[in-house]
Parts: structure tokens; sequence; C-alpha cells
């Protein structure tokens, strides 16, 4: 160990001592908080408490619903996934195109990242909605088909699909930006002068270089998705109709806040939060392979 | 090493000083503070500061601080973390389903007990009888009626003039609710016949107890915790596999969960509609054709018709305060019960005067006469036969019943499931919530 930085030897523990508090006081101690939880029923003003063991979990895993909210988060997660890297990836390759006016479009590729999910949400309502929104009403001259989510279910996951993958955009395209950018230009001008057409120049060298950035991603935007999509659902469908945009996240915070179970609540975060564990372990065990550091 | 003294100090000194100002006592009022969360939205919040600053100004020895603390279930989340943590407001406004929660939750003073320990007579037995049944347990009211509503019939008289029906006459049964949004789509004066608003509150509890009908066992769960739904028999049936089959040729247009259908009516997709009387106020200002309203339509024999029942919120007191602090909060709620003060809610925002004296002078004040459709919903409320299936539901965990009927409601509606398997699903569901909600609550 070096210690040429530091001539303390508490300097550096006083530095890390903010970051790690905020960690233990908003994630490690909810987390045992919701853990504790789990294995309790709570009434909703918590004056009584009785210890139930692994009843709450032996309820949820026996529940057809909650299953259904385990596939609708794989789906929703998986779907937002997908749209959000592959999309952004696709607008950041054209965003280092040599083109005029290139910096103003890198600027407006950031901005929705700067919108809060909730705010999205209401934006998309007054797009799609079936009543006010502006798209359904020019749609019904070209098409007879009605675009009605608040009974159609796989509607309505298209549509908070959406709304969360365009929330990640500008995130994404920050980075693919930078790390296509980064590719030296002599690498793929010696390609041009091979003969690789732009195509071929970005899937045989640009792409597999950016593979780190495109994995990092990957995981990053599975685990907001799982996890902070709240907003979105919240405030485009409510968890409907039926019950097809239901995802676990939103699952907890309804029954928990709304339905005032906390006991229930708290197993769901659980296993939640194992859910997203294991998911981010199979992806850095097998996913990773794919990447070609440099 | 000089660099980290300083910096240690530096710390020490911004320690310090948010010592200071976390420490520093609140400046003090010679008033006594109650402090007062509610869950209001848009011009509500204003009615409700309005009503607060008539009371404050009345006397002088209590100030009510309103605070709005979003929406209903957030403001009921709120008060009880607040419970929890010994910072309980003195009163907190939750909405009806609600009810059995508060009631068992250990945390309220019923405002009847506060009544009788300050000394403050109140009337209670001219209160509207709808309304004190809902919120009340072995005939003593255990929370102070605040804005109560009830759902009525809405229609768009243009679109009855397009169509060639009668402007004056409300449809009276459902057979001509469904005869009307025909002659309506095909005249082209609507897309479709009506919408609803709050589909579980509006077809569903309201149905029942219109039809006089059991929506759950044990009186529809005042008398005891033991309770099943009742939803899935003939006429739940009936009634919601009409509306499914209605929805395939738009006599009804499902609009969503809450108040979301709204623009349905407002922009004239819709030229019925069933929604809480309490819109009286927003239609007023915000719907640009002429409009009017009627009870609720009726399936006629063999059922009899009782009355709608209530929805809204109510104002609890909690428990553990001062008895000098309960006293303000005792001649804040008297305040708001008194006639003068419930016939200017009514007016101001739509909802129900709670008090028959109330009722009686704005009729004698021929504001009935003048506006004929903020009647109907004290016409439903009082006129028809008040039975045991009318008096209001007391289910635990209400509000994710209303979820599982809503969300069944649209696997119906959307054809996923026959009427049948959506009804009983929707039981089923429920009737878990209700063991889960009685286990929890076992005293």
């Amino acid at each position: 160990m070096q210690r040429t930085v530091f001539r303390s030897r508490w300097l550096p523990y006083l530095l890390v001592f903010p970051q790690m508090a905020v960690t233990v006081l908003f994630f490690f101690w909810p987390a045992l908080k919701s853990l504790q939880l789990s294995v309790y029923r709570v009434n909703p003003f918590g004056d009584s408490t009785r210890f139930i063991g692994l009843e709450n979990f032996a309820k949820l895993l026996g529940d057809p619903d909650y299953y259904r909210s385990v596939v609708n988060s794989l789906v929703f997660a998986g779907s937002v996934t997908v749209l959000a890297v592959a999309g952004s990836l696709l607008m950041a390759a054209l965003a280092t195109q040599k083109i005029r006016g290139l910096s103003a479009y890198r600027t407006l590729l950031l901005w929705p990242y700067g919108i809060a999910p909730a705010v999205s949400g209401i934006i998309f309502l007054f797009i799609f909605h079936p009543t006010y929104g502006v798209l359904p009403y020019f749609l019904s001259f070209i098409t007879a088909y009605e675009f009605n989510w608040l009974l159609k279910g796989w509607v309505a996951m298209a549509l908070v699909v959406t709304a969360t993958a365009w929330t990640h955009l500008g995130y994404n395209i920050a980075f693919f930006v930078a790390g296509l950018l980064a590719i030296p230009g002599a690498v793929l001008e010696a390609a041009d002068v091979d003969g690789a057409g732009p195509l071929r120049r970005f899937t045989k060298i640009a792409f597999p270089l950016v593979s780190p950035i495109t994995f990092y991603l990957v995981v990053l935007n599975m685990v907001f998705a799982f996890f902070e999509s709240f907003g979105v659902i919240d405030a485009v469908t409510k968890g409907g109709p039926g019950d097809a945009t239901m995802i676990m996240v939103y699952k907890a915070y309804k029954d928990g806040f709304i339905g005032l179970n906390a006991g229930s609540s708290g197993a769901q975060s659980v296993i939640l939060m194992a859910l997203v564990i294991g998911l981010t372990m199979l992806q850095f065990k097998y996913a990773e392979k794919k990447v070609t550091y440099r | 090493m000089p660099r980290n003294t300083t910096l240690l100090r530096s710390a020490a000194w911004a320690c310090a000083l948010w010592a200071v100002i976390a420490l520093a006592p609140a400046p003090a009022s010679a008033k006594t503070e109650i402090h007062f969360w509610h869950a209001m939205t848009g011009q509500l919040v204003d009615a409700t500061n309005e009503l607060v600053k008539q009371f404050n100004e009345s006397q002088s020895e209590y100030e009510v601080k309103p605070l709005r603390k979003g929406t209903y279930p957030e403001t009921l989340t709120a008060a009880i973390a607040a419970y929890r943590q010994k910072q309980a407001p003195h009163v907190v406004q939750v909405f009806e389903v609600g009810t059995q929660t508060m009631l068992l939750s250990g945390a309220v003073l019923p405002v009847y007990q506060l009544m009788k320990e300050q000394e403050i007579a109140v009337e209670w037995k001219d209160f509207i009888a709808p309304v004190v049944g809902y919120y009340s347990k072995d005939g003593n009211l255990y929370s102070m009626p605040f804005n109560s509503s009830t759902p009525i019939f809405y229609y768009n008289k243009d679109a009855f003039q397009k169509a060639g029906l009668d402007q004056s006459k409300p449809p009276q049964t459902w057979k001509q609710v469904e005869e009307y949004s025909k002659k309506i789509i095909a005249s082209g004066a609507a897309k479709c016949g009506f919408s609803t608003g709050w589909p579980s509150w509006t077809m569903v509890e309201n149905m029942h107890a219109w039809h006089d009908q059991p929506f759950a066992t044990k009186r529809d769960g005042f008398e005891g915790l033991d309770v099943q739904l009742l939803i899935n028999k003939e006429f739940g049936l009936k009634h919601i596999g009409q509306l499914a089959a209605w929805q395939k040729d738009n006599v009804y247009s499902y609009g969503g969960r809450q108040g979301i259908a709204d623009p349905k009516f407002i922009n004239g997709e819709c030229a019925m509609y069933i929604q809480s009387s309490a819109l009286i106020g927003g239609f007023t200002r915000g719907v640009k054709f002429q409009w009017g309203t009627g009870q609720l339509p009726f399936w006629g024999p063999p059922y009899t018709k009782a009355t709608s029942i209530i929805g809204g919120a109510t104002l609890w007191v909690m428990k553990g305060k001062p008895a000098a602090e309960n006293r303000g909060t005792a001649k804040f709620l008297k305040f708001i019960s008194e006639p003068n003060q419930q016939m200017w809610w009514h007016v101001t925002t739509g909802y129900l005067a709670i008090s028959n004296t109330a009722v009686k002078n704005l009729e004698a004040g021929y504001h009935f006469k003048k506006y004929p459709d903020q009647y109907t919903a004290f016409a439903q409320l009082t006129k028809g036969k008040a039975t045991a299936n009318s008096q209001g539901l007391r289910l635990g965990n209400f509000v994710q019943i209303r979820d599982v009927i809503e969300a069944e409601m649209e696997n119906i509606f959307a054809g996923k499931k026959t009427t049948r398997q959506g009804l009983d699903d929707a039981v089923a569901k429920s009737n878990e919530i209700l063991k889960e909600f009685a286990a929890a609550n076992k005293q």
C-alpha cells in the first residue's frame, strides 16, 4: 500500500465517511428494516406487531397475482433495457457523425434525462390518452384500431415501457457518445481505406470497442427499470388495466402504502432485491464474457 | 498536519452551526395551534382554507393550521407515520374507505367522546342519517363528517336535443339508458352513451345499495370482521354483465379508475355520466354545453329502491393530545358542523350539507329552486327507503378491495374474463384481503 497521498492515517476514513454514512442510513438501514418487517404482521398504526416467521413469503409464493407481477417486471425491465440501450446506441452513432450543428443535437439528446419519471408519465398521458390524447385523435383518421390502454393490457405495457425507456435515453446517449468519440480516428480511417462501409465499421470496430459501456448500461438500465420506474406507472396506468402493468416495485408500493400492509410489502422488497441481485450476478457471469475490455 | 486540523475545525463549526439552527426554539405563539391535515385538491383547497379562516377569525384562543398532505392515501400514510413518531396532527381527513382502519386503530379519539369530554353540545340528531350511519359505531359518531357526496346521474342536454330526446327528462331506468344511448349514437349526437367515474364506487358499491342488495355479509361489514363479499351473486352478475355487453356497442364506454373518465363527459364524447355529486361545482365552471342531473338509473322489479350511499371523507381526531388542545379541536369541529358553515360549504363546493337544518334552510332560501341539480343528491339520500343494505360499507383494507374489484371489472370489460369468472375472482381475492385484515386486527 502506498501512503504517499494521505499523510494522515485517518483522513481517508474521514473522507469516505459521508458516503458511507449516506449508504448506511439510506440503503443498509432501510434494507434491514424491510428484512425485519417481512417476518412480522403489522397493523397499520403499528401498535400491534406480531412475529409470523415466513408467512408473508409463503403467502406471496402461493399467490398467482404475485407471479403475474414478477413476469410483468421481467417483461417490463427487459423491454425497457433493450429499447433504451439499442435506441441510445443508434442515436449516439448518429450524433457522432460529422454533421453541422452537432453540439446542438448532442445537447438536445441529453434533455430527456432531466425529466422526472412521473413528469414523463404525464407527458405520455397527454400524448396517448384515448380520450384527450393527441396521438389517438390523429390515429383515428388513418386506422380503425383503438389504442385504448384503459382496457388493452399490452397497449398499456407498451406505453409505460416506451415512456420509461425514453427517460433513460439521455443518460445512455451521454455514455455512448463519450465511448464512440474515444475510439481512435486512425483505426476507423484504416478500415475506411480497406474498403469497409459505415455499417461494417460500426459492427466490426465501434461496437466491440464500446461493449464494456453497453454492458454497464444494460446492467444499470435493468436495475433502474426494476426499482425506479414507479413514477411512470403511478402517473399513467396505476398497474392496470386488470393487472397488466402491475410490476413488482409498484405492487410493493401499493400493498405497503395504499393497502397499509407493511409486512407483505417488506417481503416483496426483499424478494425484489434478491431477484435483481441474482439477475445482475448472472449478467456478470455470462454476459460479461462477451465484453471486450481494452 | 495543519491541513487536517483546518478541515476538522471547519467540520466542527459546521456541525455546531447546524445544531444551533436545528435546536433553536420556535417562536412562541399566543394562540394554541391545532394542526389539520387534509387531502383536498384544486379549488377545494381554497374552500377549506377559507372555512378554517372563518373559524380562526371567529375566536381568539385557537389557530387551526391547515396543511395539504397529498392524496387521500398519502395523507393517511403520513398521519400514521406521524402517529408512530408521536407527532400526529390534531385532526386528519380520511376518506370513507379508510373508516374501518381508523375505527380499529386505537389511535383516535371518537368525536362523540371528545364533545362529551369538552362538554360541547352537538345536535347529533340533526345530522343526515346516511352520513351519520356510515361513520357511527353503536349509535355514536366517531368522526366528523366533512366532505360527503354521493354518485348522481349527469346528462348532456344538447346531445339529448340533437337525438330528439326530452331535455328535461333524464332516464329513470337502465332500460331507458340503453334506449337513449342507442338513439344518441345513431343520431351522431355523441360517440358513446354513458361512462362512469370511480367504477367500483358508482357501479358496484352504490348499485348494490340503490337496489337494496347486500354488498358483503355481516350487514355490509358493520357487524364483524369475519366478512365476505357478495358481489358475484345474481344482481352483480346481471349489472356488470350488462355493462360488459354494452361496452361492445359503445352504449357504455369504460373510462378508467378514479375520476379519469371525466373528460369523456366534459368533451362531449359520452352524453351521460355517473359521478360524484361533488362535481357539480367543477362542471358548472368547466362544461361548455347545457347539462342536467337526475337520480341514478334503476333496474326496476324484482328489485326495490333503497338510498344511495356516500363517499368522500371525514375528520378524525387523533388521541394523545393535551386537553387544552383537544378543546380547540372540539370547537373547530363544532364550528364546521353548524348550519351556517354547512350551507356555505355546500354552496361553495357542492359537497352535501350534513345537518337537516342546513338542508331546510337551503330549501327555504330557494337555493334548491334556483339550482335544482344541487338537490338531486339530497333527494337520492333522503327520499328513498334507508335499509340495512344502504347504510354504507365497513370493510377493512377497503382501498385494496376497491382496487381488486376495478382490476377485475377491467378484465371483464376487455373480454379477458367472463363476468362470472371476473366477479368470482374479485370476491375470492377480496375475501383473502379481508381475512388478512381480520388477522392483523384480532383484539
